[in-house]
């Protein structure tokens, strides 16, 4: 710290009779001035605020097995956090909130049935694998919490399963049912589109409510916290390709709206596909991402033996993001 | 005011990316141009232009006169150098400016006889300017003129303008380009000129023309000067010249985005306007040019903003080269206890400084300075990969491979990305939410390259 003033007395500030001590004078590098509203901080604070229709909506829903879920991955998430950093000496990173998103979104993105221990081996793995051992946030390349819930999907596949989202005793309405996505999957029962819209229906705890996850996303890309590109890539290929397994018969009574309402589509289009670290930089590179996601999905849903494939498609989609980037870095300006 | 003015230009108006910083020109925009008194002495560095420095024709103890040569530009990219007060010569010693560069320099310490107030307004900027002069003036002697005044590009780059403004065969110049977008926040002094000396700029701008043999005249603001756009329209009617009023965003006067947002064209990397034939010049640079010309009389004053919440009253003034600093930030009532930082030009762009005794030079277009609230920043954390600062950046380039590249000393990855095309503008660093310093990282990963080819 440099202070002029002590080389040149200011004569105004003798004049103004100011006892105070002289400004404090800084140099530093161009630009003096930044955009103070984005933060990454601020950025992550508004993912919150976007979540907070789905929340709200998944406890209305799912009653007690939401609030366990959350409350569960909220504690392990910070706890795995908190105790990597310490691992590693790193500063600590709670501040960033990086890993209460990834707590929310991964735990509505289970389902409410699932046991205590999936919520916590999910978390765990989400934040050690899915982000810790890459470098820490903006250095892992796949989207931690689908890491996490890729790890519990697999490991314990009957807890994880289509069947163990239905719990037919349950108290709660909405669990006794087979998961829309699965009942068309097994029976080609398609249930009603308001049901789907409002959330009415069976599901991982965050991705019944298409409104709710209209809301927050909409807020979200208005914000410009996410890329509206990502969304819109991924709602193009998925009217296309629904569109035209609707025209063909093929997939007869499962609508386009359907596919768009169902299932964790908007929620993963919205919240989990437009983590900006595991997608690529550029406008275009992020439309061509979603219209990737999009396909995956489909391809998933029409094809495979998983009634969803929101998780895989966009797991795939950040291994091929550095080649997005590759092929999408901008022509400069000038440049022949 | 809308882009109305904007209908006969091939460009959009604006250029791709860029930035909305808020502007605070309010602050200094409403002030009319004030003439500071002289001062007691000056410091006249002898390399004040992009080039070589020019060469002291005085020696200690000379008395030299308003307006006299003092160091003449011999090398072709160079430009001379006069006495913008009356007095002896001190001594030719070193100063420092807030680039950092450690400079000789001429000190003069005034006489009792100096030019002051309306006279000196009258002198520099005032009276008529003719329209119907350029037929008067060949483009020969309007080129040598130009030189002899010492006149470089006070925009900020300080490029000697006799090189740009200069008859040539070879290279054919279809449009000549007046730069007043001043898209630096907080800076207001082109502003202030288009308003108070709009007839200085027609002249300045008819003879470069002239000079250049141009096809076209235009002269670029940014929506936001209503005021200026007026006063030109009305300075330049019966003239060839055409107003562009073109979008307010930053950096709408950088060369290469205003050529890109007027005429649609790009210029290549690492060229330069000419390949697309423009030749560019701020509008202050075309009064210097206008009253080097016409009056014969050297650059020897400009008018510069002093501003930002860190100065107690800020002003735009008449100033001569070679004033300190200190001097015109206390002629504007000093500094504010919060101020915290003193930046020699605008914030995007300005370099810091701390040194009060520092100079005013030909190219220094202002004094900004901020407030602790301004320059607060949080602490920098990982890039999140968001893209904003591609999305920001007006050369098209990514900043995070730019700066990531210079971090780790990848200097042929740096290349790749084009790291020489970036001109500093700072939209990058503005924009970025993990507050990293994007453009410092840059100008190293340009030093690294500039290392290695050495080797
Ligand atoms: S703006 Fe900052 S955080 Fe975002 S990609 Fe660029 S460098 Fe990374
Ligand atoms: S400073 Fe360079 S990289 Fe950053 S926005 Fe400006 S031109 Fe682009």
């Amino acid at each position: 710290m440099i202070n002029p003033m002590t080389k040149k007395p200011n004569k105004n500030k003798v004049e103004q009779g100011t006892n105070e001590e002289a400004p404090a004078i800084h140099v530093a590098p161009s630009p003096h001035i930044s955009d103070s509203v984005f933060t990454t901080r601020k950025m992550m604070v508004d993912v919150l605020i976007a979540l907070l229709p789905l929340v709200f909506m998944s406890i209305y829903i799912f009653e007690f097995y939401a609030v366990k879920q959350l409350v569960i991955c909220l504690a392990s998430c910070l706890g795995a956090e908190a105790l990597f950093v310490k691992i590693r000496h790193k500063s600590f990173t709670l501040t960033d909130f990086s890993a209460v998103v990834t707590a929310i979104i991964l735990a509505l993105s289970l389902p409410g049935t699932a046991p205590w221990y999936v919520g916590v081996i999910a978390s765990v793995v989400a934040i050690s694998i899915g982000k810790i051992i890459f470098g820490g946030l903006g250095m892992n390349i796949f989207n931690p919490a689908m890491v996490g819930r890729a790890f519990v999907m697999i490991s314990f596949a009957s807890v994880m399963g289509a069947a163990a989202y239905t719990d037919a005793g349950a108290v709660v309405d909405a669990i006794t049912q087979a998961t829309p996505m699965d009942a068309f999957k097994q029976t080609g029962v398609t249930g009603s589109i308001s049901h789907l819209f409002w959330g009415l229906t069976n599901g991982s705890l965050g991705e019944t409510s298409a409104i709710a996850a209209l809301i927050g996303g909409l807020y979200l890309c208005i914000r410009r916290t996410a890329s509206w590109e990502i969304p819109a890539g991924i709602f193009t290929a998925v009217f296309l390709i629904a569109g035209a397994a609707d025209v063909s018969g093929a997939f007869s009574g499962h609508l386009v709206l359907h596919h768009l309402f169902g299932g964790a589509l908007l929620f993963g289009a919205f919240f989990i596909a437009t983590d900006p670290v595991t997608s690529p930089l550029t406008s275009k590179g992020k439309f061509i991402f979603g219209i990737g996601t999009g396909l995956f999905i489909m391809l998933f849903r029409l094809f495979s033996g998983y009634p969803e494939g929101v998780m895989f498609a966009v797991l795939l989609m950040n291994a091929v993001t550095p080649l997005i980037n590759r092929w999408t870095i901008p022509r400069p300006l000038g440049e022949v | 005011m809308g882009l109305l003015g904007f209908k006969n230009f091939p460009g959009k108006g604006s250029f791709p990316h860029g930035i909305h910083p808020p502007d605070h020109k309010t602050l200094s925009a409403g002030s009319a141009i004030e003439v500071i008194p002289p001062p007691a002495k000056v410091v006249l560095p002898l390399l004040q232009n992009i080039g070589a420095p020019c060469e002291p024709v005085v020696k200690p103890k000379q008395e030299v006169a308003f307006g006299e040569l003092i160091g003449i530009g011999k090398a072709f990219v160079s430009a001379s150098l006069h006495a913008p007060i009356s007095g002896k010569i001190q001594k030719i010693g070193v100063t420092t400016l807030p680039n950092g560069r450690h400079l000789p320099a001429i000190f003069i310490k005034a006489d009792e006889n100096q030019m002051s107030g309306q006279a000196l307004w009258d002198e520099v900027l005032g009276g008529d300017w003719p329209k119907d002069c350029p037929g008067a003036h060949n483009p020969e002697t309007i080129s040598k003129a130009i030189n002899d005044a010492g006149v470089v590009g006070l925009g900020g780059a300080a490029f000697p303008t006799h090189v740009k403004i200069m008859p040539d065969d070879k290279k054919i110049i279809n449009t000549l380009m007046i730069n007043g977008c001043e898209c630096e926040p907080y800076l207001t002094p082109d502003y202030r000129l288009m308003v108070e000396a709009p007839g200085a700029i027609v002249t300045g701008a008819l003879l470069a023309g002239r000079t250049v043999a141009a096809k076209e005249i235009v002269v670029c603001v940014e929506d936001n000067k209503p005021e200026a756009i007026e006063k030109l329209r009305e300075a330049a009617r019966d003239t060839v010249i055409k107003i562009a009023v073109l979008k307010t965003k930053y950096p709408q006067g950088s060369e290469k985005q205003l050529i890109k947002a007027v005429l649609n064209l790009e210029v290549p990397l690492g060229g330069l306007p000419g390949d697309v034939g423009v030749a560019m010049s701020n509008v202050g640079t075309i009064a210097a040019v206008a009253r080097g010309v016409i009056k014969g009389k050297p650059l020897t004053h400009r008018v510069i903003s002093v501003t930002g919440a860190g100065v107690v009253n800020p002003k735009n003034i008449l100033t001569p080269i070679g004033i300190s600093l200190g001097e015109v930030i206390e002629f504007c009532g000093g500094l504010t206890r919060d101020a915290a930082r003193m930046i020699a030009g605008g914030p995007m762009m300005g370099f810091a400084f701390s040194d009060l005794n520092t100079p005013v030079t030909k190219g220094t277009s202002g004094v900004t300075v901020l407030t602790h609230e301004d320059v607060r920043k949080d602490e920098e954390t990982s890039c999140v990969r968001c893209g904003r600062c591609v999305d920001a950046c007006p050369m098209k380039l990514v900043p995070t491979r730019l700066a990531m590249a210079a971090r780790y000393e990848k200097v042929s990855l740096a290349e790749t990305y084009n790291i020489m095309a970036c001109f500093e503008c700072g939209c990058c660093t503005y924009v970025c939410p993990a507050n990293i310093k994007l453009v410092q990282l840059i100008r190293i990963g340009k030093a690294q390259i500039a290392a290695s080819r050495k080797k």
